[in-house]
């Protein structure tokens, strides 16, 4: 039998039972190794290599962050950085639902984004006293907002 | 903590025993992580994988787990001891085939590894014995929290964490159960359990072996998504889908000893024979036979045969912990060899099934049971 990627000598042959449909992909020695289907902690692995990317990309799409394409997509059904899941966001839900329970991340928030949201949260309150001290020339008000709004925001990671 | 000393002692998950250790060998959970600002470890040039792993290796070593832990770079390490690391459970077969950038930093109890620059930046891995996805969880969950305090994770509202490969998104959660199913699959009732709990998401494996074919009875059964969903209702599923397959399991375990009690027998005794007396064993005979051997001890069909000797010996005869012992390469000849030496000298202190409990047992069902006459 031939390997799936290659047409050398397929010599694994890997078989997934995945909401009770069963995939089989067979490999030679080095794809199996390339695509890391030996591993035995690896997942879904048929499903990623399986997996084609979203039709609304076109081949030409090229990550800004990292220079990965479209067609590299579509070969190793990775992505190249976590900023492509910006880049090749499009059509990537339907892809999502193919393989997941949601599209919407519900489990464990990291304490800086939680830390961050609340910050952002009291930046847009604060802006909003400073504009309306502003217009009432409450002239004092807003230099204090003023300040306290750039000590907050040198709290923030530059991008957010 | 070197690595001689590291494999010296015994994991904590080998020598203690969890909730329905008959059954369940292991509950592992592993986090996927990654850090903004880097090409993932699959897509980033060697120069940027390095300068990766000296940003958070300092930061993984500091994780009061860590303290007194074994860690080391993989230019630093020889293959047989990646391969040893590997069928200890403490890095990934992927990951050892990797070299430049790479590092695994694992606890003294070998219950917390933490591979980096794996498929994505860090993979955070917990292992407890028996069934305890809760309490590996709350081990990988801890790392996770003082290593993000650290490091900025790649992270979006939307998705969680973001991961090399978009099956892991969201949680980037895998848990799993490694589990030994010798009588499910003596009465040929494995496949529509294997089937069934394939239908609710889970994802089921053999532990060795290739395609259908499960080496050892031994099956591995884990989540298949980690979008859409909590990590606790992740775990609390699985465990559900463990219960059950346990008490089929156990239930198969009984019907065998009642309905055919002399194959059951013959089945072990033969397994302790070879075992007890071969000289050349391969992988694939001797993880077969340590499986009835094993559903032997746990039926007290052998007297006194402490399970966790058969689980160690069962890490032991595996190649690259052979060449280990050997301080040397072997050819696989050599390693049957030593293989069928290793198993002789630790079965060497059990006395083997008691043929009298046999003849008491199976008095009754005898004449039915005898077609020889």
């Amino acid at each position: 039998m031939k390997c799936d990627v290659c047409d050398s000598e397929a010599t694994v042959f890997l078989t997934q039972i995945i909401n009770g449909q069963m995939t089989t992909v067979n490999l030679c020695d080095a794809c199996s190794k390339a695509k890391g289907v030996t591993d035995e902690t690896g997942f879904g692995l048929a499903e990623a290599f399986l997996s084609q990317p979203p039709p609304a990309i076109s081949a030409e799409t090229t990550c800004p962050a990292c220079g990965f394409t479209a067609a590299q997509l579509k070969k190793i059904g990775r992505m190249g950085c976590p900023e492509c899941y910006g880049t090749f966001r499009e059509g990537l839900d339907g892809l999502l639902k193919s393989m997941h329970k949601g599209t919407r991340h519900v489990g464990k928030v990291p304490h800086q984004i939680v830390t961050q949201n609340a910050l952002v949260g009291n930046l847009g309150h604060l802006r909003e006293e400073l504009a309306s001290a502003v217009r009432d020339e409450r002239y004092e008000d807003a230099a204090r907002l003023k300040s306290e709004i750039d000590l907050l925001q040198a709290k923030l990671p530059s991008h957010a | 903590m070197r690595f001689t000393t590291l494999i010296k002692h015994p994991a904590d998950w080998m020598k203690g025993s969890g909730p329905h250790s008959d059954v369940v060998m292991t509950s592992r959970v592993r986090l996927a992580r990654n850090l903004r600002g880097f090409s993932f470890p699959g897509y980033s040039a060697e120069r940027q994988r390095v300068e990766l792993l000296e940003l958070a290796r300092p930061c993984v070593e500091s994780l009061p787990e860590m303290t007194d832990g074994y860690s080391e770079e993989y230019t630093g390490l020889t293959k047989i001891r990646k391969q040893v690391l590997v069928e200890r459970h403490l890095v990934s077969r992927e990951h050892a085939a990797r070299a430049a950038g790479c590092a695994v930093v694992v606890d003294r109890k070998q219950s917390l590894s933490i591979m980096i620059n794996e498929e994505d930046h860090f993979r955070i891995q917990g292992i407890r014995a028996g069934l305890n996805l809760r309490s590996a969880y709350a081990l990988v969950d801890k790392a996770d929290t003082a290593l993000e305090s650290m490091l900025p994770y790649a992270y979006d509202d939307r998705l969680g964490y973001l991961t090399a490969c978009p099956t892991n998104l969201g949680t980037g959660m895998r848990a799993s159960v490694m589990l030994h199913l010798p009588s499910l699959v003596l009465s040929d009732q494995i496949n529509p359990v294997i089937k069934a709990v394939g239908k609710i998401g889970l994802a089921v494996r053999g532990l060795y072996g290739e395609g259908t074919e499960a080496l050892g009875n031994l099956f591995q059964i884990s989540n298949q998504h980690t979008l859409g969903e909590k990590e606790g209702e992740i775990i609390a599923q699985i465990e559900k889908v463990i219960e059950r397959v346990v008490s089929s399991e156990m239930n198969a375990r009984q019907k065998l000893l009642e309905d055919s009690p002399t194959m059951l027998q013959d089945q072990v005794g033969r397994a302790f024979a070879i075992l007890r007396y071969a000289h050349i064993l391969t992988s694939k005979e001797a993880l077969n036979l340590l499986s009835l051997l094993r559903l032997g001890a746990d039926m007290d069909l052998i007297p006194n045969c402490d399970r966790s000797l058969l689980d160690m010996l069962l890490l032991e005869i595996q190649p690259a912990h052979l060449q280990l012992s050997a301080e040397r390469e072997l050819s696989p000849e050599e390693r049957d060899a030593r293989r069928a030496e290793i198993t002789r000298a630790r079965l060497q202190m059990l006395t083997g099934p008691s043929n009298v409990s046999a003849s008491n047992s199976t008095s009754e069902e005898k004449p039915s049971d005898s077609n020889d006459e």
